[in-house]
């Protein structure tokens, strides 16, 4: 209570400033942890990147849903979880699924319906998981990850697997149903349970404005009790501090946390949709708040990384794309009968290609 | 062995389950301390704890995204829908969520969502639907619904056994008013077999719920008037067990289908469109079926009874068809 009640006077206080006051003992990040956290937002910006030039060839099967501009909030709040964490991704957090470990190829594959994507051609985009990879997929109803991640830190505490469920919703999301239930549910059992909202100013075409009546998403929390801090999502050192101390309070037994994350969507909802009812002087705003721009040069000025070494992170990421481009190209389409089975648990059928994957 | 009511064996399903596997836990509203809108789970808090025997908000959308997410991480919850007709708040978790896990991802959700349906006790619209329809249509789900207590045990310990999302409906009507022996011994009832409760010769009855006694009655009657009519159990809706029903409707050559649920797009229509493809060259007169009116459940005793099957309605079809 104390947290709501010092991230609402922050809030008024600061404006759109870093709320989340940064590390405590030991938590601020090493330098080569800082590293890990910038070659993960940008390997998330060039995969994107690449994901789009492969749409406008043709490849991408279905829609693309970009995060470009939002890579500090999702990579930055994985980067708080320790191993034996949950997450659950939703359509813009393809960052927090590549600090938990998912390869480039996997997303591609999963975007061109490829054979040996994931979920084998059956789901696309970042629509996969494996429970013994710490990953709860989501689906396209957004709102349910909320109350099946409460589900989640509710077996971990029956189980004492001590490990902390996170999970994301969109400005939009939190307007539904499922996600209130979950939050209160959640709240009254006071589970380890970490949201992250991102107010990243659209759902589809929708303004914030026309979403919600409140002024900002962290007061969708109060209604709960529950601790909730607004920060700002496009500093990634923020994102990392918010979440890490909200994660460290749930282990503990202190109960959820709700972290606002103030941000932006910088294309359209996907990639058929120019955006062209977002104001253009809103986007050039947040384009002088890119979150890799700002890392890269509180990296250099903070903490002295010499532009060679910034370049050679650059240059490892593009060869590592390449092949894993390649990679994901040179998959097969699917097999057509593997669309008929695996729909029940015994089904005997192998649910994935030939190089194994499964869930869990 | 005990003497148990149907409400009784699903309690000792439970109660049985959560004594054998740790993993298996409840949840849902006012079934602790309260003991559930029907006392089903009267006691269990006292024996398993406040930790294992949950009582929740109002949120059924909370209780069944919670059961999924604890299952997908291995527990075993069953879920207490406090009537069944409340399930339609939680639909998109059920038939979006849990229902395609496994297909999209490979992974198991090994939940079970109960609760108390059915009419004949003047519920009104909200509190007698049968809801089976609306999911009988999802893959990925199972759905079961005994209608004797041994069953309503053994299938309560084969839905928490089984690694995907079980519907399991239990008739509120049944509750008390149906009493018999049942083992104590750890047995289960498979999923997606259905039960040959008499074998007939000259018409075959499939139904499932309440109305199971209510065709048995019928079966009698006619046998005693010299047809010889066979009365199959579903007990399992999803998977539907085709072998028994096509099994069965070969031998009589005639199908009476026979439920409560409302009749268009009814789990009767499936039957029937199975049997018709599969058994066509063995049918000596139409399928028939008996079948709630496609109208809400009315709260009047008197429009409840003209809405819903009644046994003269079984009667008159059985003998429509063997007079066929």
């Amino acid at each position: 209570m104390s947290t709501e009640r010092r991230s609402t006077s922050e809030r008024r206080s600061g404006g759109g400033r870093t709320q989340a006051k940064a590390s405590g003992p030991g938590r601020a990040l090493s330098l080569g942890r800082r590293l890990e956290l910038f070659y993960y937002m940008l390997l998330n910006r060039r995969l994107e990147e690449r994901l789009a030039n492969l749409y406008r060839q043709g490849k991408v099967v279905g829609g693309l849903y970009l995060s470009l501009g939002q890579e500090a909030t999702s990579v930055a709040s994985a980067f708080a979880l320790e191993p034996q964490d949950l997450l659950a991704p939703m359509i813009r957090n393809l960052g927090s699924m590549l600090v938990r470990g998912v390869k480039p190829r996997e997303v591609l594959m999963q975007y061109m319906a490829k054979a040996d994507g994931p979920s084998g051609g059956r789901d696309g985009n970042l629509h996969f998981g494996g429970v013994e990879r710490g990953l709860i997929a989501p689906s396209s109803m957004v709102g349910a990850l909320v109350p099946v991640m409460a589900g989640v830190a509710l077996a971990s505490r029956m189980r004492k697997l001590d490990a902390v469920a996170l999970t994301y919703v969109g400005d939009g999301a939190t307007s539904t149903g499922a996600f209130h239930e979950g939050m209160n549910f959640a709240s009254v059992q006071k589970l380890p349970l970490v949201v992250i909202g991102e107010d990243n100013r659209f759902a589809y075409s929708t303004p914030v404005s026309k979403q919600m009546a409140i002024a900002t998403l962290a007061d969708r929390a109060k209604a709960y009790a529950m601790a909730a801090v607004t920060v700002d999502g496009n500093d990634a050192e923020a994102v990392y501090t918010a979440t890490k101390l909200a994660v460290e309070r749930a282990r503990a037994g202190g109960g959820p946390t709700f972290i606002e994350a103030k941000t932006m969507r910088m294309r359209g909802h996907a990639e058929h949709d120019d955006g062209r009812y977002v104001p253009r002087e809103l986007l050039e705003e947040w384009r002088a708040k890119d979150p890799i721009d700002r890392y890269r040069a509180f990296l250099s000025e903070k903490e002295h990384v010499s532009a060679a070494d910034l370049h050679a992170i650059e240059e490892r990421i593009r060869a590592e794309l390449d092949e894993e481009v390649a990679r994901a190209e040179a998959s097969p389409e699917p097999p057509a009968e593997r669309g008929l089975g695996c729909v029940y648990a015994e089904d005997p059928r192998p649910f994935g290609g030939p190089s194994g994957h499964g869930g869990s | 062995m005990a003497e148990r009511t149907y409400l009784e064996a699903i309690r000792r399903g439970l109660l049985e389950e959560m004594d054998r596997d740790e993993r298996v836990f409840l949840l849902g509203e006012d079934i602790g301390e309260f003991g559930g809108a029907f006392k089903v789970t009267a006691g269990l808090i006292d024996r398993f704890g406040p930790e294992r025997v949950i009582d929740t908000p109002i949120s059924e959308s909370a209780i069944v995204g919670a059961a999924i997410g604890a299952a997908l991480l291995g527990m075993r919850p069953v879920a207490e829908m406090q009537f069944i007709d409340f399930i339609s708040t939680t639909f998109d978790l059920i038939t979006n969520f849990a229902a395609k896990c496994r297909y999209r991802w490979g992974a198991a959700v090994p939940m079970v969502v109960r609760g108390p349906c059915g009419g004949y006790v003047h519920g009104g619209p909200y509190h007698s639907q049968n809801v089976e329809a609306y999911f009988h249509h999802t893959p990925g789900l199972k759905i079961v619904q005994p209608s004797t207590p041994y069953d309503a045990k053994g299938l309560m310990k084969a839905a928490i056994r089984d690694d995907n999302p079980v519907l399991y409906f239990e008739h509120k009507f049944l509750y008390r008013r149906l009493r018999e022996e049942v083992p104590d011994d750890d047995y289960v009832v498979p999923i997606g077999k259905a039960a040959v409760r008499r074998r007939g010769k000259d018409l075959t009855i499939v139904t499932y719920g309440a109305l199971v006694p209510v065709c048995l009655e019928v079966a009698s009657e006619m046998e005693a008037a010299g047809a010889s009519v066979g009365v199959v159990d579903l007990r399992t809706l999803l998977p539907l067990d085709e072998a028994t029903i096509l099994e069965e409707v070969s031998r009589s050559g005639k199908l009476l289908i026979v439920h409560e649920d409302t009749l268009t797009g009814g789990v009767g229509a499936e039957v029937a469109a199975r049997v018709a493809e599969k058994a066509f060259e063995y049918l000596d007169g139409p399928i028939r079926r008996v079948a709630a009116a496609d109208t809400p459940i009315p709260f009047s005793p008197v429009l409840e009874e003209r809405v819903l099957p009644q046994k003269p309605d079984v009667m008159r079809a059985a003998r429509e068809l063997l007079d066929y």
